[in-house]
């Protein structure tokens, strides 16, 4: 109604929800504002999603607290995993870390131990990532870069040297050579006598979201899919207190998604392999408890907090009602949450301190079960040791100092939370749709779909920060000339460390049972077989990582997209 | 001479697939009317530098945020300077650390432009640059 949009004002309507709403914008809003006016002409969440000046009962008419929320440690899930939310047991609070030699990174991994750290995390290098050992030619100049190096066994006895996998569990950032990462780690524990039954990690594991975003793939979606399912169906007979996937939407977001987008996008590709796991033939629920989630916490305080607790509600619905689920565990989004690297400034990098305090607070509000807080001077180096140090005590305070962690799921009810985590799953939705519609996700990755839409949404926010219509502190505004900061350097040493490692491990393994080894990777590759067992095999026969992949690469060849910008 | 679009190559070189702000910086270099070829990913220097002779271009610009940055930034600007085309602005961005800066200097890399960069400074920087350069070439 126009009398109640004055002109020139820029007053927001998104429409009343109801009468008294109405009443207040009439009478007290709309002159208030048409005599001082506002900051913003629209006030929108870093997703677009329009904000209104004020959220009431009215916005939640529809809203039914007992089938939207229901309780924590409840169907949907909305308020938590846990029925005793951070009473019982605070959140894991693991430090992604790795650099260099194995040995530097063993270090590192014992300091953060030392300092409080309830969990593992580890990085690898490139060369890693993308399956070639230290030596190989496309190594150069990346060994130990960011992350550690690993190229067989020898090198994953030394990183986890004195640490106990059947007491810390260890999370591993590593997606298409995850089969025989994972498998090296399995190996190292038994050398040491543990019992894999008690052996608990993750691997991440999650190729999808690198042909969406992070681009760390080697072969084509289906093979790379494939590979993913071989986890899902070994890991939960083998190692069941192993997470086999973490759906991951933190580098979707990293690219320059929206926050809905993450949700969508990641919700989408852990359906998927729930999908592919049914149609091999597997009980959802023998898997689909061992599924696990990694989002990422960003600036928008109420959005990021409204986003985890929608895909926990999403995530719950459709296992029950579309997937068959019946094991609770199978309909439980458990999550870690790391504070979005790519908010963070080169200018003025103490200033990113604050902004991970404030994005791990959201991450805590929003009932993650596990935490990784960025160092403030990653968008400089990788974090130097006091650097890390201080990202662990941030969630210390947060944990220890705020009160937070007193009551489960504090801010359910607010009129606004309410709404925005609405909103979410029905924006989500939309996007199942659009995905389905082409043909689900490999289809959608095939066709540029994700870049594109990502490409879009990364170069708008990129003009809206040149604008200066989103405001980044010590970027665009509040400039000011910093000191130098001191940066990690990495050994240039690490390079010859490895060479001289994986010389030794060629010379000094069995011959004969390595090239058994990677036949048998071989034809469990080439007759559909299920990868896992081979790997193992592998790993414990010291096959160079490198070479368990050029067989894969073989039998499956590689993947380029097509470029476009 | 001086009046045709200016040409960049902006290049990924190395394994990493972190590809948002390489493609940021094409569109945005793009839209300010800039000709721009982009690579894609996993390029090496010998890529790169093939790809930077074929185009004619005026400027490379390399995004690394991997840590190897000393290692491409070489390479590139050596095999530049031996196919003869050390003409080519040579400038990048990424997660570099201000210590690294006078190095990289030294190697022929004109410029870095750090996580926080204005896409408009780029724009900005090559419409200033490119020009001189080529004034400077059509004179010498």
């Amino acid at each position: 109604m126009d009398e109640r949009k004055p002109a020139g004002t820029g007053a927001q309507d998104l429409g009343a929800p109801g009468p008294r709403y109405e009443r207040w914008w009439r009478d007290t809003y709309a002159p208030l504002v048409r005599d001082r006016g506002e900051r913003e002409a629209l006030f929108r969440t870093l997703s677009d999603i329009e904000v209104a000046p004020l959220y009431t009962h009215e916005h939640l008419s529809d809203f039914d607290p007992e089938t939207q929320l229901g309780y924590p440690g409840e169907f949907p899930y909305t308020r938590g995993v846990h029925a005793s939310g951070y009473r019982g047991k605070l959140w894991t609070m693991r430090m992604f870390a790795g650099f260099g030699t194995p040995e530097e990174t063993n270090g590192r991994f014992k300091a953060l131990l030392d300092a409080g750290q309830t969990g593992l995390s580890t990085a690898f290098d490139l060369p890693t990532l993308m399956g070639y050992d230290s030596d190989h030619p496309f190594a150069r100049g990346e060994v130990g870069k960011c992350g550690v190096a690993v190229s067989s066994l020898a090198d994953m006895e030394v990183l986890f040297d004195g640490i106990d996998p059947e007491t810390v569990t260890t999370s591993m950032t590593i997606n298409s050579p995850a089969n025989a990462i994972w498998a090296m780690y399995l190996a190292m524990a038994q050398r040491r006598g543990a019992d894999l039954r008690k052996v608990g990690g993750t691997t991440q594991n999650d190729i999808l979201k690198e042909f969406i975003a992070q681009k760390e793939y080697i072969f084509p979606p289906a093979p790379s899919v494939k590979l993913v399912v071989d986890t899902l169906e070994w890991g939960p007979k083998e190692v069941p207190r192993w997470n086999t996937v973490s759906v991951s939407g933190y580098h979707i977001r990293e690219a320059g998604s929206t926050a809905v987008q993450e949700l969508a996008f990641t919700l989408a590709d852990g359906i998927h392999y729930v999908r592919k796991g049914i149609e091999r033939g597997l009980d959802v629920d023998t898997f689909a408890p061992r599924m696990s989630f990694f989002f990422n916490v960003h600036n928008d305080f109420f959005e990021e907090i409204a986003k985890l607790r929608a895909a926990r509600r999403i995530w719950a619905r459709e296992m029950r009602d579309v997937y068959g689920a019946r094991d609770p565990r199978s309909l439980m989004l458990r999550t870690h949450a790391q504070t979005a690297g790519v908010s963070l400034t080169a200018q003025q990098p103490l200033v990113n301190m604050s902004r991970v305090a404030i994005q791990a607070l959201a991450g805590v509000l929003g009932g993650t079960n596990s935490l990784h807080t960025d160092a403030y001077d990653e968008a400089l180096s990788l974090p130097t040791e006091e650097a890390a140090l201080l990202a662990l005590r941030t969630q210390q305070v947060v944990a220890y100092e705020t009160g937070v962690t007193n009551t489960v799921d504090p801010l359910a009810g607010s009129y606004y939370l309410e709404h925005l985590t609405d909103e979410m799953e029905r924006q989500a939705r939309v996007y199942f749709e659009q995905i389905d519609a082409q043909g689900g996700v490999e289809a959608a990755i095939e066709s540029g779909f994700f870049a594109h839409e990502i490409g879009d949404a990364s170069y708008q926010q990129q003009r809206e920060t040149d604008a200066k219509t989103r405001i980044t502190v010590g970027v665009n505004a509040f400039r000011t000339e910093s000191a130098q900061m001191p940066v990690l350097l990495v050994d240039p040493q690490v390079v010859d460390v490895q060479l001289r490692r994986i010389e030794r491990v060629r010379a000094g393994r069995d011959p004969a049972a390595a090239r058994d080894a990677l036949a048998l990777l071989r034809s469990a590759a080439v007759d559909g077989l299920n990868t896992m067992p081979a790997f193992m095999a592998c790993a414990h026969a010291f096959c160079t990582l490198g070479e368990q992949m050029d067989v894969l690469r073989e039998v499956y060849g590689v993947y380029e997209e097509s470029v476009q910008v | 001479m001086s009046d045709h679009p200016i040409r960049v190559l902006i290049a990924k070189p190395g394994l990493d697939g972190h590809d948002r702000g390489a493609k940021v910086i094409a569109r945005a270099l793009r839209d300010a009317g800039m000709e721009v070829v982009y690579t894609g990913l996993r390029q090496t220097a010998e890529m790169i530098v093939n790809a930077a002779v074929q185009e004619d271009v005026d400027a490379v610009g390399l995004s690394v945020l991997s840590g190897a940055h000393m290692h491409y930034f070489r390479e590139v600007s050596e095999l530049l300077r031996q196919r003869g085309a050390d003409d080519v602005l040579l400038f990048g961005g990424g997660i570099v650390p201000d210590q690294d800066l006078p190095a990289l200097r030294e190697l022929g890399v004109a410029r870095v432009f750090t996580p926080g960069t204005s896409t408009q400074d780029v724009v900005a920087y090559l419409r200033e640059t490119v020009p001189t350069r080529r004034r400077a070439e059509s004179e010498g």
